[in-house]
């Protein structure tokens, strides 16, 4: 912010929907860059099917509702100024212990319950540790990372529990690349993720409970002079964020037709945090968006998608994704300072 | 003195962001040893110019020439080279390094290269710490375990040594106490006799005649009036300010006390304040003198259960509240924060949400919010406090100070309080603004509120207030009616000096 009084340009920016929509812009063109840039390779390549194509969307969509779904619930714990680097292994956890309560032969509905509750569990743990003991979310987080990873393995014996006999078709079907029935249009995963992106803008945009988030992630001092209860709202924001990781969880296990694998979260959250802040969220809270946040995890997974399908090496999608990050901060900084 | 070439001279400087015109063709001639007060509303285009100064902005239009020379800082690194140097309210230190270490930053080549010269820059700090009237100040202290005094002076020295020959001071007293104050004006002299140019920036009029020599006034984005203080009035300045005659600087809404609404009984806090006790009515503004420390601001969260209470009773219409601020809220009281940057407000989010946060049920059903209901109320508020903002929409941090505040005062305003607590509410705001919060304590008061108003400004307290309680190191004293107080005596007993006796309960 300025110092001293603040009489800065006023009518730089745009009021209303035009802003908002201008806030949204960046990631969906850096999708639509990237997808430029894999057409162009694509159309030099001499063999194969060709890139650009309905199917690709299709892919695309329905690899990214894991992290997708689980950044659903990141953007809230953002926007409210906090950081959860326990989602990765805690959607980790779900799946294994929705494998394992199908393996002890307790029926599949109660498997997938199991599951979601375990992620809100996971997440209230954590909401409550922060609170409690009053350690920042990082280190909180840090803790509960490696802390879910092991009971992940206490409870799998250490190794992936695959009940894959006891999984029916449409688990895995659920977030296959394409969808069972052409007029489905997209896997049911991805219109999941759909609606459950719907209620998650919708909390955070019109409801009580919302304005409180925000008010808690821009700034703590004001939120409690307002009464607003800080320790009651950041539980509940780590469990609703738990509650998305649960069906990211569930989204996992079906992927792998029915395996719950105690140590694959590892390393999951940071692309789960990587497409809130490609979205817009700010780490310092008060600031994100749930359209933003699904845009930037289907870029994510478009450029996973466009390396893999031309050959490019896992390693170099790595640093393509690094740099899309810090581009993507970048940009939306430069945007901002233009404002302040 | 003001026939020679002028040290600084900025001619028709224009400036223009977007649709609004920040500033035109103002012009400024800065003497060598004199001090220039630079006066004006919030808003009215002194940062701007400041900034342009500094080299932070570029002009559009207009020339600067700085010891004769053609003046254009591309950044004020550059403008620091050439001897410009700022000294804004919030100090630039890093509180984790020594006295010398901060006066020599970003300068360790010149000085401190490979660790070497270290001496020949104590020396200097020294005798530049000496010049300042300052010498007491041990240059290996910790900046941080300095008073904020000092710690000003500590930035004043780091321009001294940079050579820098026009200073820029903006607000330098607005969060300093009495003596402190007091202290500056003899530094600020010094600076005039090595003959730098000081131009000086204040709200404080009675402030800017004492230290300074001419003043520039600037309005809306022009410089309106030049001249020497010697030859202006009081009241012709704050015309020249606003703009036009500002009848009242303390506008009276008449107010009878009615019932006691608030009661504090031998409130401890921990560890300020010591011991408080008073009583509020309704219908009454009840002033808190005292210097900066002294345990106003605690006495004021401890009543709204921010800060824990060590022993004591607070009762409010004869019912003690729950210890949070949600409890104080729901029993009807209300809290403007002294800081309103770093506490009061949330400078990124929308003034609809800073205006409505404390009391969002009349809009929700359920927990689900009506957005457009809020907004069209947000407006209203806007326009019955005149917040000069695009839409309800627009985050804080581009209003103005004036403004900004105006959404932290209608937040307690919205949420309907009873009991309102106001912390330093006219600090770093314009006269006209000013006038306009006193007016709104007043009708509160007349609509059967109870108002506590903390300042350190003891005029306001005199002129505003019913009664008037001093804080002395963590002691209140017994509240006496405005009148019965002179701005000497409550500055006696805030310095411990005096202490009055009760009134006669009644």
């Amino acid at each position: 912010m300025s110092r001293s009084e603040n009489n800065t340009p006023r009518q730089i920016v745009p009021g209303g929907l035009g802003r908002h929509l201008r806030d949204l812009l960046g990631p969906f063109i850096g999708i639509a860059l990237v997808a430029l840039v894999f057409a162009v390779l694509d159309a030099q390549r001499e063999t194969g099917r060709s890139l650009v194509s309905w199917a690709s969307v299709q892919t695309v969509l329905a690899q990214s509702v894991i992290v997708g779904t689980a950044a659903l619930g990141m953007t809230l714990i953002i926007v409210a100024g906090g950081i959860d680097l326990s989602a990765g292994t805690a959607m980790a956890l779900v799946a294994t212990i929705t494998a394992w309560l199908l393996q002890q032969q307790f029926p599949l509905p109660v498997a997938f319950l199991g599951g979601v509750l375990t992620g809100a569990v996971a997440g209230a743990v954590n909401g409550t540790l922060i609170t409690s003991l009053r350690v920042v979310p990082f280190i909180v987080t840090l803790g509960t990372m490696t802390i879910f990873q092991g009971v992940a393995r206490v409870i799998a014996g250490d190794v992936p529990i695959r009940v894959y006999e006891l999984t029916p078709a449409w688990v895995p079907a659920m977030v296959a690349p394409l969808p069972s029935q052409p007029w489905m249009v997209f896997s049911p995963a991805v219109w999941l993720m759909f609606v459950l992106a719907l209620l998650a803008a919708g909390l955070l945009h019109l409801t009580v409970f919302g304005r409180h988030v925000f008010a808690l992630g821009s700034n703590e001092a004001t939120a409690r002079l307002c009464g607003i209860p800080i320790h009651r709202t950041r539980i509940l924001v780590y469990t609703l964020a738990g509650l998305f990781l649960g069906v990211a969880g569930l989204f996992r296990f079906a992927e792998l037709g029915g395996e719950g694998h105690p140590t694959g979260g590892m390393g999951v959250e940071l692309k789960v945090i990587a497409a809130v802040v490609i979205g817009g969220g700010s780490l310092s809270g008060g600031r994100g968006s749930v359209l933003g946040t699904l845009a930037g995890a289907v870029l994510i997974q478009l450029i996973q998608y466009g390396c893999t399908r031309l050959g490019v090496s896992d390693l170099y999608q790595d640093i393509i994704v690094g740099v899309i990050i810090i581009a993507a901060v970048t940009l939306d900084q430069l945007r901002l300072r233009r404002v302040l | 003195m003001n026939q020679a070439a002028p040290l600084l001279s900025m001619q028709r400087i224009s400036k223009r962001f977007g649709a609004t015109q920040a500033l035109q063709e103002v012009s400024l001639e800065l003497h060598a040893g004199e001090v220039l007060a630079l006066i004006g509303e919030n808003g009215a285009g002194k940062s701007t110019l400041m900034k342009i100064l500094a080299g932070a902005y570029q002009p559009d239009q207009g020339s600067m020439t700085l010891l004769g020379r053609p003046y254009r800082p591309g950044g004020p690194g550059e403008a620091l080279q050439a001897g410009v140097a700022m000294i804004y309210q919030e100090l630039n230190l890093a509180p984790d390094l020594s006295v010398e270490d901060n006066i020599m930053l970003g300068q360790e080549r010149r000085w401190a290269w490979l660790g070497l010269s270290r001496r020949g820059a104590r020396e200097e700090i020294r005798r530049v710490l000496a010049q300042l009237g300052h010498e007491e100040l041990d240059p290996r202290t910790k900046v941080g375990r300095l008073p904020l005094g000092a710690q000003q002076v500590v930035e004043i020295a780091r321009a001294l040594v940079r050579r820098a020959r026009v200073l820029v001071l903006d607000e330098p007293t607005s969060s300093l106490p009495q003596r402190d104050v007091e202290r500056l004006f003899d530094v600020v002299a010094r600076l005039r006799r090595t003959g730098a140019g000081i131009i000086y920036i204040s709200h404080f009029l009675e402030e800017v005649r004492q230290i300074a020599q001419r003043y520039t006034v600037l309005r809306d984005g022009r410089s309106v009036a030049s001249g020497s203080l010697d030859q202006v009035s009081q009241d012709e300045l704050v015309a020249l300010m606003v703009g036009r005659q500002v009848e009242e600087l303390f506008p009276h809404v008449p107010h009878t006390p009615g019932e006691v609404v608030l009661r504090v009984e031998q409130l401890q806090g921990n560890p300020l304040p010591r011991e408080a006790q008073l009583e509020l009515r309704r219908g009454e503004i009840l002033g808190i003198a005292g210097l900066v420390g002294s345990g106003r601001t605690e006495l004021l969260r401890c009543l709204y259960a921010l800060d824990p209470v060590r022993s004591g009773r607070v009762l409010v219409a004869g019912h003690v509240p729950g210890a949070s601020p949600a409890a104080r809220i729901q029993a009807g009281m209300g809290y403007v924060a002294e800081d309103r940057k770093s506490e009061g407000l949330a400078l990124d989010q929308p003034l609809e949400d800073n205006l409505t946060w404390s009391r969002l049920a009349p809009y929700s059903r359920w927990g689900v919010l009506r957005p457009g209901l809020r907004r069209r109320e947000a407006a209203r508020w806007m326009q019955r406090l005149q917040i000069k903002a695009r839409d309800p929409r627009q985050p804080v941090y581009q209003l103005s100070g004036g403004n900004q505040q105006k959404v932290a005062f209608g937040r307690v305003l919205h949420q309907q309080a009873d009991v309102l607590l106001l912390d330093e509410p006219t600090r770093g705001i314009d006269v006209g603004t000013k006038a306009e919060l006193y007016r709104w304590m007043g009708q509160l008061a007349a609509e059967g509120k109870a108002v506590l108003f903390v300042s350190s400004y003891i005029q306001e307290l005199l002129e505003v207030c019913d009664r008037v309680a001093v804080m002395c190191r963590g002691r209140l004293s017994p509240a006496l009616p405005a009148r019965q107080w002179t701005e000497d005596k409550v500055l006696a007993v805030a310095l411990g000096s005096a202490w009055p006796d009760s009134p006669p309960s009644n």
